[in-house]
């Protein structure tokens, strides 16, 4: 196989398994309407996703050795406080941000 | 108000504006997801160029494969030449989160195919249900009053598509100009992922949803490590979910779905 096709191939099937993960759900209540167990399931699972997402992407902070991810708990914090308070997910996302590059470039440089 | 002769005036009129007014809409709540996709975007092209993929490559595979994580790990897959099956079972492996989120969707993007013009919609709006798209509709409690609910979800969907297309051809295009100076900005996604937490928390009824996700994300970052956290996470949340099904209030009463 030559290289272009090879590279074509793989983003073909890339894309192909991605799209298989994201209509899955849709192909297999295509024919039916989805049974109750389902729609309480859509219903109360976002909640738990949004959580085991932010665990996900805290995966890789270094918790045992300092600053023991101290950057990224303050960081968290001040999202967390900032959208509690003023509830604009802009502002809270940019404080954050901003708030953890700064804090890894003085307080905890790596 | 029904039979008020008003209506009939303002029916005719009403899509233009509505749809304007949707986009505008979308667009907003779409902002604080930019910074995430913009610079995983640019780490995405920087990576395939360096690796000797051009624009056209990086462009074919956010177009068609979009999905973050997934078109990174597909990099070292493309120079380490891994076969095509092994390219399949990766991607499954990475993305098979995204089986959850179609779950909460079922019905809102299924109304959107039964719309006149919409059968191209439905499977568009499914197959583009990011981590990031995902936690937009879900922050999207309510939409303004004379939004079309339908109408914003795809615009959110095609708007966030087309902003991770330009960052990722930007991305090739500017090359390590950027490279360097950005440390630390992937933190947006923690942070826009974080703010879609306490607004939930705000918002719902029963907190035992969230704190069922924290637990199992908890449990399985040890029993799993870290990589291996994610699908553990969300198979015993979704199983512990369904045996208390009857006990747990609906937690966004409202929001994603009925």
């Amino acid at each position: 196989m030559n290289d272009t096709l090879y590279t074509a191939s793989v983003i073909g099937v890339a894309a192909l398994m991605t799209w298989v993960t994201r209509g899955l759900p849709y192909l297999l209540f295509a024919r039916k309407k989805p049974p109750v167990w389902v729609n309480r399931l859509g219903a109360t699972l976002p909640a738990a996703i949004m959580v085991i997402l932010v665990a996900y992407c805290l995966r890789n902070t270094q918790w045992s050795a300092a600053p023991y991810g101290a950057a990224e708990i303050l960081s968290v914090l001040a999202v967390a406080g900032m959208q509690a308070w003023k509830k604009n997910t802009l502002l809270s996302v940019l404080i954050g941000t901003v708030c953890y590059m700064v804090l890894i470039r003085t307080v905890f440089p790596a | 108000m029904r039979g008020n002769p008003k209506a009939a005036v303002t029916v005719p009129r009403r899509k233009g504006r509505n749809g304007m007014k949707s986009f505008v809409c979308a667009a907003k709540v779409m902002i604080p997801i930019v910074f995430a996709y913009v610079f995983v975007g640019i780490a995405f092209s920087l990576m395939m160029t360096r690796a000797g993929y051009g624009l056209f490559w990086v462009v074919l595979s956010s177009v068609f494969v979009y999905a973050g994580s997934m078109q990174i790990v597909m990099v070292t897959l493309l120079t380490a030449g891994a076969p095509l099956a092994v390219v399949a079972v990766t991607t499954l492996f990475v993305n098979a989160r995204h089986l959850f989120y179609g779950l909460s969707f079922l019905d809102d993007f299924r109304a959107v195919g039964r719309e006149k013009g919409g059968w191209w919609k439905y499977p568009y709006m499914a197959l583009t249900l990011t981590d990031e798209a995902y936690s937009v509709l879900c922050s999207l409690k309510t939409v303004p009053e004379g939004c079309d609910r339908h109408k914003v979800q795809f615009d959110v969907l095609l708007l966030c598509h087309l902003l991770w297309v330009a960052s990722c051809a930007a991305g090739a295009a500017l090359g390590s100009i950027l490279d360097g100076n950005m440390a630390g900005i992937e933190f947006s996604a923690t942070a826009f992922f974080t703010a879609v937490v306490v607004n939930q928390w705000k918002e719902s009824r029963s907190h035992i949803p969230a704190l069922v996700g924290l637990c199992s994300a908890v449990l399985f970052y040890f029993v799993a490590g870290p990589d291996g956290m994610i699908l553990p996470a969300l198979s015993v949340s979704m199983v512990t979910l369904l045996l208390f099904k009857d006990r747990i209030p609906a937690a966004l009463p409202e929001d994603c779905h009925e």
